[in-house]
């Protein structure tokens, strides 16, 4: 059996983001109001065999997917599918 | 001197630093490379070099980190051996836990390629020694991740405990304190982001990099 997870990494509230920033500011170039942030981030799709635990996704976001330091993470796990993934 | 570079899949300064060593050692440093995993025996300085290491993907540094050298290189810097990141290295460096805070994109999303102004402000430290302190120094710098970011309590930390080795004398890339380079707490790890390999000889037409490693050989030779 074949599962997917989601991670979602994001920037820690109050880390600057000039990327997030520029994003706005095009989306303002281009004629579109009212928005009122915008801020960039992550998605890694992972595709796991259905041993993995939570606790090793986590250890996986800790250790490497995301930098603690400045980053925030969530993991989404997907239905599980059959192996013909 | 006995020193290793640290070669990595992106590395694009490594040369450049060996260069350096040799040039003011008059001993070319041992390459090695990543997928190794030890280290030459007996070394002074252990020096990571500038680039883009894995093409920087997920974050700058993130994949040098965690390769198998560098368990060797974490080992050996907390049993004292000297560790300089360059630019790159730097990135590594924080990535791989040696130093804290991290290096995000430039506040102003470009990428900076310049001569960049500094003020030591550390010269006690095995690779400032040579420069007074207050000296005011030029290097050039070339990132595009180079906005130094620690929380408010690191910050404070590594003032208080006299830590940030150099800061910048203008605007280069938004880091919190103009910070451009950072020992750990024993003072044997410097990470900086601007080049001093590339301010070494008078073809150069700057050699304040040259004193950071003359001041470090007269130290460990």
């Amino acid at each position: 059996m074949i599962m997917k997870a989601r991670v979602f990494v994001t920037l820690k509230p109050g880390v600057l983001d000039p990327q997030g920033r520029a994003i706005h500011h095009a989306l303002e170039g281009l004629g579109f109001d009212g928005i009122e942030g915008v801020r960039a981030g992550k998605l890694i799709e992972l595709e796991l065999a259905d041993t993995v635990s939570d606790g090793d996704i986590e250890a996986m976001c800790r250790k490497l997917l995301a930098n603690v330091v400045i980053e925030n993470f969530a993991i989404e796990r997907l239905s599980t599918g059959s192996g013909q993934s | 001197m006995n020193a290793a570079v640290i070669v990595f899949p992106g590395s694009n300064c490594d040369r450049d630093l060996a260069v350096a060593i040799r040039t003011v050692s008059g001993r070319a440093p041992r390459m090695v490379w990543h997928g190794d995993t030890d280290l030459p025996a007996g070394l002074d300085l252990i020096a990571i070099p500038g680039g883009f290491s894995y093409g920087d993907y997920l974050r700058s540094g993130a994949m040098a980190a965690r390769s198998r050298i560098m368990r060797a290189v974490v080992e050996a810097a907390d049993k004292g051996v000297p560790v300089l990141g360059v630019c790159n290295g730097f990135q590594i460096l924080t990535e791989a836990g040696l130093l804290p805070g991290a290096l995000m994109r430039n506040a102003g999303l470009s990428f900076v390629c310049k001569t960049v102004g500094l003020r030591v402000e550390n010269s006690r430290s095995i690779f400032t020694s040579a420069y007074g302190a207050g000296a005011e120094i030029t290097l050039p710098v070339a990132h595009h991740d180079g906005n130094y970011q620690a929380d408010a309590a690191t910050l404070e930390r590594i003032e208080g405990e006299g830590r940030v080795a150099m800061r910048y004398t203008g605007q280069v890339n938004g880091s919190a304190n103009a910070i451009a380079g950072l020992l750990n707490a024993k003072g044997n790890v410097l990470g900086m982001m601007p080049h001093p390999e590339r301010a070494v000889e008078t073809a150069h037409g700057n050699q304040d990099g040259r004193r950071l490693f003359e001041g470090f050989l007269s130290l460990v030779d």
